[in-house]
C-alpha cells in the first residue's frame, strides 16, 4: 500500500517519463489536459504505466473522470484499499 | 516550358556521418561505415551475418527524449535529416500551403511493429502502446516531417523497396512542375538493422557473409563480391521552384533536371538480366531532363555489391549512354555506407548533388579486382574532378519488385570550392 505522497511521486515519475515535464510540476490540483498539456494518447500510456506500478486496474470508462492529478491519486489510493 | 526545380538544402544521417559535411568529407576520403554488430541478438538468434553499417549518430542523441519516444527509429532519422536540410536551405518564410513532403521508406516501422507484437504476446493487449500504429505506419516519416515543418501541400510516401528514396525525388519534381507546390522536402529513411529483416535478407542470400572482415564486405564491382551490407539512416533534399529560390537569393546546389520511374515486370526480386527496365528509366530520365547521353559526366550507381545485381546496371548504362559510357566516371558509395534500402536513393541523391556542386566524384572502396564483365570507369583511391562547364550526373536506384528510378542533376553554376 502506497501513501498518497508516494502515489503522487510515482505518478510524477510516470508523467516525466512520458512527457518530459519536471516531476515537481505534477501537483494535485493540476489538470492533465489544461495545465499539463497531456493528450489522450499520452494519458492512456500514463494510465497503463500507473496500473503496472501500483498494481491496480483503471477501467477505460474511469479515465475520463481523472481530470486532475489529485483525481488520479485518489482513484489509485481507493483501488489499492 | 515546365517550371525548373532546383536543390537548395541538403541533410543526411548515415553510417559515415551524422550530418552532410561529415558524410561528404568521409565520402571523399573513402571510409567504411560497416562494423561488427555488438547487439546481443546477433548471438541470441545465431544470425549468419554478424555485421552492418549503423548510423554514426543515434537519432536519440539529436532529438529530445520525448520527441523520440513517439517515433519509430526510421522516423527519427527522417526528422533529423529533414531538419538539417531545412536549416541548410536558409528558408525563413514560406507559404505553408505551398510546402509539400515526399518522404520514402522501404520497410517502415519494423522495430515498432515487432516490439509491439512481443509486448502483446508477453504482457497482453493492455500493454500495447496506443502510439504503436502511428509509429509503425510507412507514412510515419512523411507525416512527422510534415508536422515538424508545417508542410500542408500534401505529404507523400513512395514505397518501392530500394528505389523508394529516388522515387521520392520523382514525386517531388512532379509536385513542383505541376504547380501543386513551390517547395518540397524530399527524402527517404530506413531503420531495419533488426534481427528479422537481417535473417530474411540472409536467407535470400542477398547479404555478404564476410564476417571476418566487415569493413571490406561491401565491394561493388569486385569479382569477389558476395552480397550487400545492411545500412540505416536518412537523406533529405529541399527542392524548390527555381523562381522561388531566385527570389530569396538562395544558394543552389544544382537543378533536379529530370527523373523517371519504370517497372521490370520480370521477377519479384531478380533484376532483368538485360537491364531493360533500368535502360528505359535511364533514357526516360535523360529525355525528361532534355539531355543527351553526352551531357552525363558522372553516375552514382545503385551497385549494391550483389553478384547478380551489379552487372545488369552496367548493361543498362551501356544501352542508355552508348559508347559514351566509357567517358562517365562511376561512384559506388554503398561500398562505404552499405545499403540504406529505402533511404539509399535519397542519400545518394544528396551525394550526387554535392558531386555536381563541388565537381568532385566520391570514391568507391574495396574494389581490388574489378569484374571484367563490368568495365566501368570506377572512381577509386582519390575523388575524381569533374569537368568545367555545364555538367550532368545521374543517380540510379533499383528495388525488389522490379522498381527502377533515376534522377538527373544538372549543374547551375561554376565549380564551388570546398570550404
Amino acid at each position: 500500500m502506497a501513501s498518497n505522497e508516494e502515489i503522487l511521486a510515482g505518478l510524477a515519475e510516470i508523467v516525466n517519463e512520458e512527457t518530459g515535464l519536471a516531476p515537481e510540476a505534477v501537483e494535485l490540483d493540476k489538470s492533465f489536459t489544461d495545465d499539463l498539456d497531456i493528450d489522450s494518447i499520452s494519458m492512456m500510456t500514463i494510465v497503463v504505466n500507473a496500473e503496472e506500478k501500483f498494481d491496480v486496474k483503471i477501467p477505460d470508462e474511469e479515465v475520463k473522470n481523472l481530470k486532475t492529478v489529485g483525481d488520479a491519486v485518489s482513484f489509485i489510493a481507493g483501488a489499492q484499499a | 516550358m515546365a517550371r525548373k526545380v532546383v536543390i537548395t538544402g541538403l541533410g543526411a544521417t548515415t553510417p559515415i556521418g551524422g550530418d552532410v559535411p561529415t558524410m561528404w568529407k568521409n565520402a571523399l576520403q573513402g571510409v567504411s561505415g560497416t562494423h561488427t554488430l555488438t547487439d546481443d541478438w546477433v548471438e541470441k538468434y545465431a544470425l549468419p551475418v554478424h555485421f552492418a553499417a549503423k548510423a554514426t549518430t543515434p537519432a536519440t542523441e539529436v532529438l529530445s527524449r520525448v520527441e523520440a519516444k513517439r517515433m519509430d527509429p526510421s522516423t527519427q532519422f527522417a526528422v533529423v535529416a529533414a531538419r538539417e536540410a531545412w536549416k541548410d536551405s536558409g528558408i525563413e518564410e514560406v507559404d505553408h500551403d505551398r510546402l509539400a513532403v515526399a518522404f520514402a521508406t522501404g520497410i517502415g516501422g519494423v522495430w515498432t511493429l515487432l516490439d509491439a507484437w512481443d509486448t502483446l504476446r508477453e504482457k497482453g493487449p493492455r500493454r500495447v502502446l496506443p502510439m504503436t500504429v502511428p509509429m509503425l505506419m510507412p507514412n510515419g516519416p512523411a507525416a512527422a516531417v510534415s508536422l515538424d515543418l508545417g508542410a500542408r501541400a500534401g505529404a507523400h510516401t513512395p514505397v518501392s523497396a530500394c528505389a523508394s528514396g529516388t522515387e521520392a525525388m520523382h514525386i517531388a519534381l512532379e509536385l513542383i512542375r505541376s504547380g501543386k507546390a513551390d517547395v518540397v522536402m524530399a527524402g527517404g529513411a530506413e531503420a531495419a538493422i533488426h534481427p528479422m529483416p537481417m535473417a530474411s535478407f540472409a536467407a535470400m542470400q542477398a547479404l555478404s557473409k564476410r564476417n571476418d572482415s566487415p569493413e571490406t564486405a561491401s565491394r561493388p564491382y569486385d569479382i569477389s563480391r558476395d552480397g550487400f551490407v545492411m545500412g540505416e539512416g536518412a537523406g533529405a533534399l529541399v527542392l524548390e521552384a527555381e523562381e522561388h529560390a531566385l527570389a530569396r537569393g538562395a544558394r543552389i546546389y544544382g537543378e533536379l533536371a529530370g527523373t523517371a520511374v519504370t517497372a521490370d515486370a520480370y521477377h519479384i526480386t531478380a533484376p532483368d538480366p538485360e537491364g531493360l527496365g533500368a535502360t528505359r528509366a535511364l533514357k526516360a530520365a535523360l529525355y525528361d531532363a532534355r539531355a543527351l547521353p553526352e551531357d552525363v559526366v558522372h553516375v552514382n550507381a545503385h551497385a549494391t555489391s550483389t553478384p547478380v545485381g551489379d552487372k545488369p546496371e552496367y548493361t543498362a548504362l551501356k544501352a542508355a549512354l552508348g559508347d559514351h559510357v566509357n567517358n562517365v566516371c562511376v561512384s559506388a558509395t554503398k561500398s562505404q555506407m552499405g545499403h540504406l534500402l529505402g533511404a539509399s536513393g535519397a542519400v545518394e541523391s544528396v551525394l550526387t548533388a554535392l558531386a555536381v556542386y563541388h565537381r568532385l566524384a566520391p570514391v568507391t572502396i574495396n574494389l581490388e579486382n574489378q569484374d571484367p564483365e563490368i568495365p566501368l570507369d570506377v572512381v577509386t583511391g582519390t575523388p575524381r574532378a569533374l569537368p568545367e562547364g555545364e555538367i550532368m550526373a545521374l543517380n540510379n536506384s533499383f528495388g525488389f519488385g522490379g522498381h527502377n528510378a533515376v534522377v538527373a542533376i544538372r549543374s547551375t553554376g561554376p565549380k564551388v570550392e570546398l570550404a
